[in-house]
């Protein structure tokens, strides 16, 4: 009796993992597989803008060009030509030239390749927004599980504290803190940080969205503390933070991992806010925010420069938007032990 | 640069049709305003320019709206016509004796002159006006009037401050004397500064904010809201004294709107809402301003240049081969197209602008010149020579922080020049920082700025206005907010040079301004700035506006516009 039912249990197809099982969800959720590969593209651009710069722009998107010009068919160009008027009024940048070795999409204000400046803008934007979002998830995933698990008057003080933050609005409070780190940077004891790196926006970012990403971990951690399994390991007496590494943690994860492309996508907006404003990156550094900056001057003559990192932030967050919105359907933990029919 | 002049010439012919105005249909005067006065001129700006009290105001703003409002003794000309740049007598009934060395002037009062409350204008009113540029604490008031007999308590805000030995009258004779502790050959030009003009005595000692004083010209601020808007009318007492000095104006009344942003200005002006805008189109608009309104486009020189001044008590500046250097590699044709192009700014090499009348083109660095002979404008980087003196001054790979102002011109003109000194071998940072803080920045030694971006537009349109203050020995004050000598350069050579020019101004200007030119010769020689580019003004205004008169001073003469 026993060799057989060894050997049936043996044989037979051992159950999916819920992430394997929310993997399939996910490969089967078309919206969300276009979403992942259009993002896929974007970052795979965009980590080649030094190769379109160096091999196929020829040209240093850092550096300004205004006196400079580039050859069209032959044609030498000058990148700021005059406009044509009687009194000579004004320059504007070379427009789009549909040419990849010369301004594929045109020049900024200070003749710089916009094509080669959107690529490198791309990076800084993907950098930031992933950094802060990460970071994010990982101070509310503390926040919350302690606030939630511990409860009482430690729960009361977090949650006062988030409430304080959520209270301001968000880019009130990302302007205020950017405007002061950028004109001093940010001197924690012995760690100095230029007014010029990233990493002040991306700490900044990722502060201020904590309280939005908190909430609901602290809401579903709760809810664990008073599930069954919890209580029982309670009541063998297993120390609290093992509780928190085995149980608890593993039951929020799916929560975090649905909530991480959507903090990209926020991240990304206060990233092009900050920086439009230029308090997020610092010239002669770019990203998607501070192009669109460059391009507000240009709106009538070249609205090239503002439309393409537009559309550029369009894109990469509605897809993160719908990449989240799968996730979530395919990580939903309220569907955990079935299978969508 | 033939291209550009080619394009300047070009421009020329629609500028002196525009300046001419009604005068070039050989009209005089009286015919001129019989034919065209009246209506109401409607004029816009994002904002106001804070106190209209004239010894406060300080704004070009205020000061360019209450050219037709108030007079000094002296006065820049409002007329349009004249040498808009030296001062001429306006209340004063003529030029002043001067005796004593240049340390007393002597002037008569035009008799007859009534304020727009219709108080006769006395002598008593000029001392009194004296005495309040002090106890107001003007912005004059120091920089200006200090060398006055009897000033010193009257900085210091103690004891008495009655100027009795500095500013005598003789009621009887009309007369007003001024004593000077030194001789001050640009006391004239100090007189003719809007803050000096005559209020009548009564007047609070305290700014009297939106309320503006009673004034000479030929009109009155009868309403002003800073937030709203400003309402001027006629002055029932004026007559004109000097057509030169203060003429009379067309428009019946004028009514200064803000809170428009520069978009919505030249939106506005375009389709006739408003018939003029104090600030300049936003850049991606001159293209269409140019194809669609020349009659309407008016363009004018700025006294003003901007420069970068480098410190020459910090490394690496302080090294003359790193400012000669520099001086060399900037890209002024860049620095140009910046700007928007030729039509709206020169390559500047030197720190007297054009319009100046000892202002010389010639350039002492880049391709093709050297201080022993300059070019006779500028003719391109050298940046091979650039590269050599870097090599020479042993420097190269130095950091190197450039201060600018957060405005879009500062920091593009900042990261043009971070490039040049990354292409020269420094390790070169932006730093911006708000305009409102940054002039004040620059000067305070204890801020320790190697290089910052800056633009001098004087007070009062004399060379030593821009060669004396921002190089002097004097000029440079450690450690304060108010050392205008920002390089903390300091030659006693030079600054007896520019001693005997100011001396021979007054006697012979033409010997004045070449002792002005080898002054400045001599400052570029050793090189503590870097001069970037001249701006120029463009003014755009309605269908139904003409007679659009420039002065390099108060730049569109607002009163001599008339409206159809």
């Amino acid at each position: 009796m026993t060799a057989p039912t060894a050997s049936s249990s043996l044989s037979a197809p051992r159950p999916a993992g819920p992430w394997r099982r929310a993997g399939r969800r996910l490969a089967r959720d078309r919206a969300a597989m276009v979403a992942l590969a259009v993002l896929l593209a974007v970052t795979a651009a965009c980590l080649l803008a030094p190769v379109y710069a160096r091999d196929v722009a020829h040209t240093d998107p850092f550096t300004s060009n205004v006196a400079g010009s580039v050859t069209i068919d032959g044609r030498s160009v000058d990148i700021m030509q005059p406009n044509d008027n009687p009194l000579h009024l004004g320059l504007s940048p070379i427009g789009p030239t549909w040419h990849a070795s010369a301004d594929l999409l045109g020049a900024d204000s200070q003749g710089r390749d916009l094509a080669a400046r959107l690529l490198y803008g791309g990076r800084t934007s993907l950098l930031i927004s992933f950094c802060a979002a990460a970071l994010c998830i990982v101070l509310a995933a503390i926040v919350g599980i302690v606030a939630g698990y511990a409860g009482g008057i430690v729960d009361a003080v977090l949650s006062r504290i988030m409430d304080i933050m959520w209270a301001v609005p968000v880019y009130l409070f990302a302007i205020s803190l950017s405007i002061v780190t950028v004109s001093q940077g940010l001197k924690l004891g012995p760690v100095a940080i230029a007014s010029d790196n990233l990493l002040i926006p991306i700490c900044i970012i990722a502060l201020v969205y904590v309280p939005y990403a908190a909430r609901p971990v602290r809401g579903r951690v709760m809810s664990l503390r008073r599930a069954e399994f919890v209580t029982a390991a309670r009541a063998l007496g297993v120390p609290g933070y093992r509780i928190v590494l085995r149980d608890i943690l593993p039951n929020v994860t799916g929560t975090l991992v649905v909530l991480a492309p959507l903090m990209m996508a926020l991240a990304m907006m206060a990233e092009s806010a900050l920086s439009f404003l230029s308090i997020g990156v610092q010239a002669p550094g770019a990203s998607w925010g501070t192009i669109i900056e460059d391009g507000e001057g240009l709106i009538y003559t070249r609205p090239m420069v503002a439309i393409a990192p537009g559309l550029a932030i369009v894109i990469v967050v509605l897809a993160l938007n719908v990449l989240g919105d799968g996730m979530r359907d395919a990580l939903d933990v309220r569907d955990s032990g079935r299978e969508r029919a | 640069m033939r291209g550009v002049a080619a394009r300047l010439l070009g421009v020329l012919p629609v500028l002196l049709l525009g300046m001419a105005g009604g005068a070039a249909h050989g009209m005089d005067d009286g015919a001129l305003m019989a034919a065209h006065r009246g209506g109401t001129l409607r004029l816009t700006a994002a904002s106001s320019g804070g106190s209209v009290d004239p010894q406060i105001a300080y704004e070009q703003q205020n000061l360019q709206i209450g050219a037709p409002v108030y007079d000094g003794l002296m006065a820049f000309p409002k007329s349009g016509r004249g040498d808009a740049v030296r001062p001429v007598p306006d209340l004063a009934d003529g030029m002043p004796e001067i005796r004593d060395g240049g340390r007393t002037y002597v002037f008569r009062l035009r008799q007859g002159i009534r304020f727009s409350d219709g108080h006769v204008l006395g002598v008593e009113d000029v001392v009194a006006t004296m005495r309040r540029i002090f106890r107001v604490n003007s912005p004059a008031a120091g920089p200006y009037f200090s060398n006055l007999v009897g000033a010193a308590p009257c900085l210091a805000g103690q004891g008495r401050c009655d100027l009795s030995n500095g500013v005598v009258t003789d009621a009887a004779a009309g007369t007003v004397t001024f004593h000077l502790a030194r001789p001050d050959t640009d006391f004239l030009y100090k007189l003719a500064f809007p803050q000096a003009a005559i209020v009548p005595a009564g007047t609070p000692d305290h700014d009297t904010g939106n309320v503006a004083p009673p004034g000479t010209g030929p009109y009155r601020i009868t309403f002003y809201d800073p937030d709203r808007v400003m309402r001027l009318e006629r002055n029932p007492y004026f007559r004109v004294w000097d057509g030169l000095a203060q003429p009379d104006g067309f428009p019946d009344r004028i009514v200064y709107s803000f809170g428009l942003d520069e978009e919505a200005e030249v939106t506005a002006v375009e389709n006739g809402q408003y018939d003029w805008m104090l600030d300049m189109p936003p850049r991606d608009r001159l293209g269409e301003l140019g194809d669609r309104y020349v009659p309407r486009v008016h363009l004018s020189d700025m006294l003003v240049v901007w420069y970068m001044e480098m410190n020459v008590r910090l490394a690496p500046f302080d090294v003359p081969e790193v400012r000669r250097a520099l001086n060399d590699a900037v890209d002024r044709h860049a620095m140009v197209l910046h700007e928007g192009g030729p039509a709206l700014a020169y390559p500047a090499c030197d720190m007297i602008p054009r319009g100046i009348p000892s202002h010389d083109p010639e350039c002492a660095y880049g391709r093709g010149a050297s201080v022993a002979h300059p070019a006779p404008s500028w003719q391109g980087v050298d940046m091979a020579r650039a590269r050599a003196l870097v090599a020479a001054s042993g420097t190269a790979g130095q950091d190197v922080t450039i201060v600018t102002m957060n405005t879009s011109m500062g920091r593009v003109l900042g990261q043009a020049v971070r490039e040049t000194l990354a292409e020269l071998g420094y390790h070169a940072i932006v730093r911006p920082i708000t305009p409102v803080v940054e002039f004040s920045y620059l000067q305070n030694t204890s801020n320790a700025v190697q290089i910052g971006f800056t633009g001098w537009q004087a007070d009062y349109p004399a060379p030593g206005a821009f060669l004396h203050t921002l190089f002097a020995c004097d000029s440079f004050h450690p450690s304060s907010d108010n050392s205008l000598n920002m390089s903390g350069f300091c030659d006693p050579a030079i600054d007896r040079l520019m001693d005997d020019a100011a001396a021979a101004q007054q006697g012979d200007p033409v010997r004045a301004d070449a002792m002005w030119q080898q002054a400045d010769a001599a400052i570029m020689a050793q090189a503590p700035v870097v001069p970037l580019v001249q701006t120029r003004r463009l003014d755009l205004v309605s269908a139904r506006v003409g007679h659009v008169l420039s002065s390099a001073y108060y730049m569109v003469l607002l009163a001599q516009l008339w409206v159809h």
